[in-house]
């Protein structure tokens, strides 16, 4: 209950700033509560399909280890030395034998179908309506717009730095976050300049590995504006601890000006003429 | 019964070395198993503290305890967490499980059970264990030289190329598994010839110990699996040292090749590291409720689809790399078809036990805690299975809580179960059942609550590797960290245990188990004698008495 209020009270208070996209009063919708059990609150329909597909493995992953458990309890019970003194020599039973081995085969198929249909589901979009493109460095991350070039590095905020009584979290904050529309197609793109990072927001159920030399290439549609939060999923190095990621997911419209912002500001600094004539005198 | 040697042994003929020279120059089965045995439990001494510094430092957010051990040993807190990841991953794997299961009790076992006067190549033999003490010190070295090998021991590159790591460190460590695999490699020829050659007249391979067919099947992972392992590193070795470049795009390599060799080696490792598990457990199974091994034959040949699939699933350790859909799509299928083996060996101990007359001696507690505790791991495996659902999971502590269940609560039971098994026959000496209940059911709970949190830790996105965490995560993290201390003293308890009952126990008899126990070690004095059987087993069918399998 809290979680929501706070949601609809950052909302509001979203609406009223004009700076709204960088502050940080945005309500964090999916931040684990203590003693959390399960996954994140589910921001996009990817997202949402995980948590689905986990709860209906969960309850087989149940089913199955406390099956087990109840036999080994009864063989303790029925079958202990007292209980049962003189062993039976039996060793063979052919139908048994097939039955166990296609009761987990039926088990599997019928995981296996929805599992499929989630994995070509989360894999790509056609006609993203954004493209952004996601650089891992040792240890900050570097996020580009490509179509508007608007480019920028996105530095982990120290300890020092964070004010837990605003709502901040340690090891969690930068100093600029990521800013995405919601409701929106968004294709990611992943590399990295010099090790192998993981970029990740549980909340959306993206994560896929930067690796340098490629580009590799998933999809989100964020669903509830926010502040979502995610760490570097691959070792990296010394600082793999220290690089956390953040993301400002705000309305479409909210986007359209911080970006119609950035580009006015790109127009300020010297274009690529200007730098090459730069080089040239150099 | 006679057949076999229960008598004394005549001095005159039983020329046994003593001193340094019957360990250095080692060609007896027994004592080489001896030496792994005692290999194992010193690396896992260092193993296991290295992961009790983990948990200690992660009991609470903030750096607080490799602060002050990173100081000691001269190096950066963040750095030496990531040494110390590293190194108690690369110690369990390579030199705490692999030397118990197939060196330690691989070597005693094997050649007795099925009635071979040794291993086929005796002198072999000793230089595979000899290989070994140069290996850990060359990993122990690692963690010193430079700023130490941070890399996990996955060892991926770019991180433990020369950009990540420029010092000697990671060089050290893959010399050390150099000479592990060398090692491992010149294991597995000699099981493979041993089991191959030398079984008991009429002991066909349908008639050998599920036992002697895991060790079988895991020698023939090793031989195929460790070659690619030594090419991979050979290649990562001349790309830091001789300026190749397979694994570095800005040379026209590919980090990912590296992790498609590594995984080709690495999955099947994991069943390298538990196959000789489950050959354990259908025998102390079968011991302990009198009766022969339910389905013998669907559990060997199920043992060996589970090689074989082992070599085609890799990359499901590879879900979040980019690989295109449709091979995720396929690795899914193999993966998730290994459960069906799998689930065969689950029911066909449980079938073992129904109808059994069973005590529940602590090997037999073991064997059960095992069953149990390694299903929950195969479920979660089945969960990570799925590439969809690996996006949530991987490289989450939902990951290093499933592999834990598997291995430390799957491979370490079975090691803990053969110990308690085989002590008798290996030492002369009887373990008193009250204190291996004890270590059972401490052990039991303090790595249940050790490793069951995590769970929840990484659904809720804890990620892996990670010295220091948001404090969110605290709660689970303290659990976690209470079953490491209650999980330390039982371990101390064991060790102290163990070494009074050394020194000090009664003397056991040649079989303690009674008629459930059938295979051929129970047939000679305790401890075995230097030379084991004074005249070979008879298995044809002109001696119906002896049939180890059934």
């Amino acid at each position: 209950m809290t979680r929501i209020s706070a949601f609809f009270t950052g909302w509001v208070l979203t609406l009223v700033s004009t700076s709204s996209a960088w502050a940080q009063d945005l309500p964090t919708p999916s931040f684990p509560v203590p003693w959390q059990l399960n996954l994140q609150t589910p921001a996009s329909p990817v997202a949402e399909q995980l948590v689905e597909f986990h709860n209906f493995l969960l309850v087989i992953c149940t089913v199955i280890s406390l099956f087990v458990l109840g036999l080994l309890i009864w063989c303790a019970i029925r079958y202990n030395a007292k209980a049962n003194p003189v062993p039976s020599k039996n060793a063979h039973n052919t139908l048994l034998e097939i039955v166990w081995t296609a009761i987990p085969v039926i088990i599997l198929v019928v995981i296996a179908v929805p599992s499929y249909r989630l994995l070509y589901y989360m894999d790509r979009v056609e006609d993203p309506g954004l493209t952004i493109k996601v650089v891992g460095n040792q240890w900050y991350w570097t996020y580009e717009f490509p179509d508007y070039d608007i480019e920028f590095d996105s530095l982990p905020l120290p300890d020092d730095e964070i004010d837990i009584a605003a709502g901040q979290h340690r090891l969690l904050e930068v100093d600029t976050p990521l800013i995405l529309p919601t409701d929106t197609d968004i294709r990611i793109l992943f590399t990295a300049t010099d090790v192998l990072h993981a970029w990740t927001i549980p909340a959306f159920g993206v994560k896929l590995d930067n690796v340098p030399g490629r580009t590799n290439e998933t999809w989100t549609r964020i669903t509830i504006p926010g502040k979502y939060y995610g760490q570097c999923s691959e070792l990296c190095g010394i600082d793999h601890s220290y690089m956390p990621i953040v993301v400002h997911a705000v309305s479409p419209e909210e986007f359209e000006a911080w970006r119609a912002e950035q580009v006015a500001a790109n127009d300020n600094t010297p274009d690529d003429a200007n730098r090459l004539a730069a080089l040239i005198q150099e | 019964m006679s057949t076999t040697a229960t008598h004394a042994h005549d001095d005159h003929h039983d020329h046994a070395p003593t001193g340094i020279s019957r360990w250095l120059n080692s060609t007896n089965h027994k004592d080489i198993g001896t030496m792994y045995l005692v290999f194992s439990v010193v690396a896992a001494l260092a193993g296991g503290g290295l992961s009790f510094l983990i948990r200690l430092e992660l009991g609470e957010p903030g750096i607080q305890v490799f602060d002050v051990v990173g100081e000691m040993m001269g190096s950066e807190a963040k750095q030496f967490y990531n040494v110390t990841v590293t190194a108690h991953a690369l110690l369990m794997v390579f030199f705490v499980v692999m030397p118990a299961l197939i060196g330690g009790f691989g070597n005693w076992f094997v050649p007795m059970m099925i009635g071979a006067p040794d291993m086929a190549f005796p002198r072999m033999n000793n230089i595979s264990f000899w290989l070994m003490p140069p290996a850990l010190v060359l990993l122990i070295l690692s963690a010193f030289m430079g700023q130490g090998a941070g890399t996990g021991w996955t060892l991926y590159p770019p991180l433990s190329g020369l950009a990540g790591q420029p010092d000697m460190s990671v060089d050290f460590a893959i010399l050390s598994l150099h000479l592990a695999g060398a090692s491992s490699i010149l294991g597995a020829t000699n099981f493979i010839t041993t089991i191959l050659n030398m079984r008991a007249p009429g002991m066909t391979m349908h008639k050998a110990p599920l036992f002697v067919w895991a060790t079988l099947i895991t020698a023939v992972l090793l031989l195929l699996a460790m070659p690619v392992l030594a090419g991979a590193l050979t290649m990562l070795l001349t790309d830091r040292n001789f300026g190749t470049a397979f694994f570095d795009p800005r040379g026209g390599g590919d980090p990912l090749l590296w992790q498609h060799l590594f995984w080709f080696f690495g999955h099947p490792e994991v069943y390298i590291m538990i196959l000789p598990a489950f050959g354990i457990v259908s025998h102390i199974v079968s011991t302990f409720s009198r009766k022969p091994v339910f389905g013998y034959l669907g559990m060997a040949y199920a043992m060996a689809s589970i090689g074989v699939v082992g070599f085609i699933v890799w990359a499901h350790h590879m879900y979040t790399v980019g690989m295109g859909v449709n091979y995720r799509a396929y690795f899914v299928a193999v993966t998730m078809a290994i459960a069906v083996p799998t689930g065969i060996k689950i029911f066909s101990w449980i079938a073992t036990m129904w109808g059994g007359s069973i005590s529940f001696k602590t090997p037999m507690m073991w064997a059960i805690g095992f069953i149990f505790l390694f299903t929950v791991g195969g479920v979660t495996g089945v969960v990570l299975a799925n590439a969809g659902m690996d996006i949530a999971m991987h490289d989450t502590y939902y990951v290093v809580a499933h592999f834990h269940y598997v291995l430390s609560l799957g491979a370490i039971f079975a090691i803990f179960a053969g110990f308690y098994y085989w002590f008798d026959k290996m030492t002369g000496k009887v373990y008193p059942e009250w204190a291996g209940q004890i270590h059972f059911w401490t052990t039991f709970v303090g790595v249940n609550v050790l490793f069951f949190p995590q769970h929840f830790l990484g659904l809720a996105g804890m990620p892996r590797r990670y010295i220091d965490y948001p404090d969110i995560f605290a709660e689970w993290n303290l659990v976690s960290t209470w079953g490491a201390y209650v999980t330390m003293v039982s371990t101390v308890f064991f060790l102290v245990v163990t070494l009074y009952v050394m020194i000090a126990g009664r003397k056991s008899v040649a079989n303690p188990w009674g008629d459930g126990a059938t295979t051929l070690e129970w047939t000679v004095a305790s401890p075995a004698p230097f030379h084991t059987f004074e005249d070979t087993p008879d298995f044809t069918s002109s001696n119906p008495a002896a049939h180890p399998a059934e």
